[in-house]
């Protein structure tokens, strides 16, 4: 019958179907990132040392906006035609729904990060001074604080009056840890002035108590009518 | 053998029948508990109030249409007979239990939107749906779906594409796929062409002989005289007129539980 | 209900003004930063009655969740506000005392920054509440609600291990270093005289949230039972039950 990881799984190909016919979600993503990582190129010019103070917090700052529009996109979709009704009416679970969305996006921003990150290293002349396999551990875990919070506030704010544009006034601040450490670790890793070990289990943790937390009430917030 | 085993022996969904030897019961719905109890069920919107005390059986194997102007109440109704939207007070009972969230599999809902996806095909948006339900790998009933709403199960066009027509006879098939004992199904007519839509009462017809109760909204109650065992007036809220029609011009003998089984021609 | 209003405003007047008077006058001068210095009886209260109104706001959003009453979706609401007006006292007192002191209107001081966030949360809150359609309001309030409560441990945590990695002068002086007793008991009686002044207008919020959805209730309540009568055209068929 409808067990969480068939429905998980055909969802998720579903969306990943409709994402590669489209690819709405990608392309504003993508060019929207780019805007962000000129517009900072321009107001900021820095030495190469600077470069690798600063890199961080641009990079995430980028993301995180570029994160914002895909959020918005994979629910947006969900809303026409009112087709999440169907899915409320049948027996599958929410959180499937729930999962297989959040990874969606995770996957749709990791991609994002994939195809921008040798640009920040062509602006900004990036060489990591500390070990590299860290950023990648980084970037998984920033990108799943992002998207689990972002997935779960996204499903409550486009159906609120101002829709796209409550999801960063709601998502922002409770995101602020997650962002202090993903900007601190991967400054850390890129100047390897300090250690990043800090940042990265505050990362996790902050990962394991949203997503148990989104776990447990999503399906409450999806029948809210 | 399973429900869904039964399902694929089957040509067409409107022949499955409701058979309690293979299929899993809800529990305790049989034919002679009403498909549907509301027990004054109210339902506010801030001030407004869509539904105000609304008390009504319905019984299971018929076929019923919800009449009544904009605003009345109908859609709202549905809702919560479905289990989308909550009853502000009341009592809802559906195939016999309260708790609706265990008989979803047995319900299928059509909206006033398609409830598709647009950017996929016909055969695409039911293998995800029926996947919703537990339906894995069965491309020939999703195939059969189609062909029973008079939809060609090869068109590769995108739903996006279709005509008003096309999208609501595809909803309907997302509707029956996973053979529901209730049908709920909020102005299925909508914008489809005299044909079609006669199809349609007809299909309908065919599954409410079959055992399945059909509950429907529609602005065009001429297109179930002769199909429908009653129409149900709403006005502000609340049921103000039942008419029950006795299709066979038999005396009506009230709650006959025995599915008909005399051709309707 | 006036009765007990009154009386507890008279508290809350009595015990402001002896805490006015304990900051201002008996608690002694502090050494290195003068006078400045008793702005501090104000800031740091206000920061834990904020923190103590948004605890409330957490438990009334879980008590919402789990039973829909609308008592605690108004009191969740009525803290939340509350908490942010005082939180606002916090970010204003903080600068105006650093300015004189240290010459500079803002650090990212432990206390001051954590204030921000939780203020920035909680004014989400608040934003979502106004912005979302009627029947969806008070549950998605409450879980945000809930996400922004968890959140201030995690919160607490890197701000205070930022600070240690990038040091910042510190603007309250009461983290961990001794307190003179006297000081002390200005601070306390200050705290007590903002939490029964919080008290106060939680409570008169509250009611006023109250009185707003029982407004509503009875506007759909007396929709509902108008046309009460059926109506004489139609031909008298049995409109209830089958």
């Amino acid at each position: 019958m409808s067990t969480l990881s068939a429905v998980l799984r055909s969802t998720l190909a579903k969306d990943l179907r409709m994402e590669w016919r489209s690819k709405d979600a990608i392309n504003s993503m993508l060019f929207f990132a780019l805007l962000v990582v000129v517009i900072f190129s321009f107001s900021f010019s820095p030495t190469a040392e600077e470069s690798r103070q600063i890199a961080g917090g641009l990079i995430w700052v980028a993301f995180l906006f570029a994160a914002v529009v895909a959020l918005n996109q994979t629910w947006a979709r969900e809303l026409r035609n009112q087709v999440l009704d169907a899915y409320r009416v049948s027996p599958a679970p929410a959180n499937s729904l729930f999962l297989a969305k959040a990874i969606g996006n995770f996957i749709f921003v990791g991609v994002l990060e994939v195809l921008m990150a040798p640009l920040f290293v062509v602006f900004y002349n990036l060489r990591p001074v500390g070990p590299a396999w860290q950023l990648g551990l980084v970037g998984a875990l920033a990108t799943w604080a992002l998207v689990v919070n972002g997935t779960f506030f996204a499903a409550m704010s486009i159906r609120t009056r101002s829709r796209e544009v409550m999801l960063p006034l709601i998502l922002f601040p409770i995101s602020i840890p997650a962002l202090l450490a993903m900007v601190e670790s991967t400054t850390a890793i890129l100047t390897g002035d300090a250690s990043p070990v800090f940042w990265i289990n505050l990362l996790a943790v902050y990962d394991v108590v949203f997503t148990t937390a989104c776990l447990l009430l999503f399906e409450t917030v999806l029948n809210a009518e | 053998m399973s429900r869904y085993e039964l399902l694929n022996e089957k040509t067409n969904p409107a022949d499955i029948a409701f058979d309690s030897a293979g299929a899993p019961d809800p529990g305790h719905a049989t034919y002679a508990t009403p498909a549907i109890t509301l027990d004054s069920v109210t339902r506010h919107f801030g001030r407004f109030a869509a539904l105000r005390g609304v008390s009504a059986n319905f019984s299971s194997g018929r076929l019923y249409t919800v009449l009544g102007d904009n605003g009345a109440g109908k859609s709202t109704l549905l809702r919560i007979i479905a289990g989308l939207l909550q009853p502000t007070r009341g009592r809802v009972e559906v195939l016999g239990t309260t708790n609706l969230k265990s008989v979803r599999p047995w319900i299928g809902y059509m909206g006033h939107a398609s409830l598709l996806y647009d950017e996929l095909d016909a055969m695409e948006n039911l293998r995800y749906f029926a996947g919703l339900y537990g339906i894995l790998g069965n491309d020939g009933l999703c195939a059969r779906a189609m062909t029973t709403v008079g939809l060609e199960p090869a068109l590769k066009r995108r739903v996006g594409q279709y005509s008003q027509g096309m999208r609501q006879r595809l909803s309907l098939a997302r509707a029956v796929l996973h053979d529901p004992k209730l049908l709920l199904l909020d102005e299925p007519f909508s914008n489809v062409d005299v044909a079609s839509a006669h199809e349609m009462v007809r299909l309908l017809g065919a599954m409410r002989d079959n055992g399945k109760t059909v509950f429907l909204v529609t602005h065009q109650p001429s297109l179930l005289e002769g199909t429908a065992d009653e129409f149900i007036h709403m006005t502000a809220g609340r049921i103000d007129q039942r008419d029950t029609r006795d299709r066979s011009g038999d005396p009506q003998t009230g709650m006959d539980p025995r599915p008909r089984t005399e051709a309707r021609r | 209900m006036r009765t007990k209003l009154t009386i507890l405003g008279l508290i809350a007047l009595a015990l402001l003004s002896y805490g006015l008077y304990q900051a201002l006058v008996a608690a002694p001068t502090e050494q290195t930063m003068g006078d400045v210095q008793r702005i501090f009886y104000y800031h740091v209260p206000s920061a834990w009655t904020a923190f103590l109104l948004f605890f409330c706001n957490f438990i009334a959003s879980a008590i919402y969740l789990l039973n829909r009453s609308q008592r605690s979706d108004a009191f969740a609401l009525a803290t939340a506000e509350v908490g942010v007006v005082f939180c606002t006292v916090v970010l204003v007192t903080g600068p105006i005392w650093a300015k004189p002191v240290w010459g500079i209107w803002w650090t990212w001081d432990a206390r001051l920054t954590t204030t921000l966030i939780l203020w920035l949360i909680y004014v989400s809150y608040l934003m979502l509440r106004r912005y979302s359609s009627g029947g969806q309001t008070p549950v998605l309030a409450a879980a945000l609600a809930i996400f922004g409560f968890i959140d201030v441990p995690i919160v607490y945590f890197s701000i205070r291990y930022f600070r240690t990695q990038h040091p910042q002068p510190v603007i309250a002086g009461a983290e961990g270093s001794g307190i003179d007793p006297l000081m002390m008991k200005a601070l306390m009686i200050n705290w007590l005289a903002f939490i029964v002044f919080g008290a106060i207008v939680v409570w008169l919020r509250y009611k006023l949230e109250r009185a707003r959805q029982q407004v509503e209730e009875a506007h759909a309540l007396r929709e509902e039972q108008s046309l009460e009568q059926p109506r004489v055209d139609k031909p008298a068929v049995d409109a209830r039950a089958s």
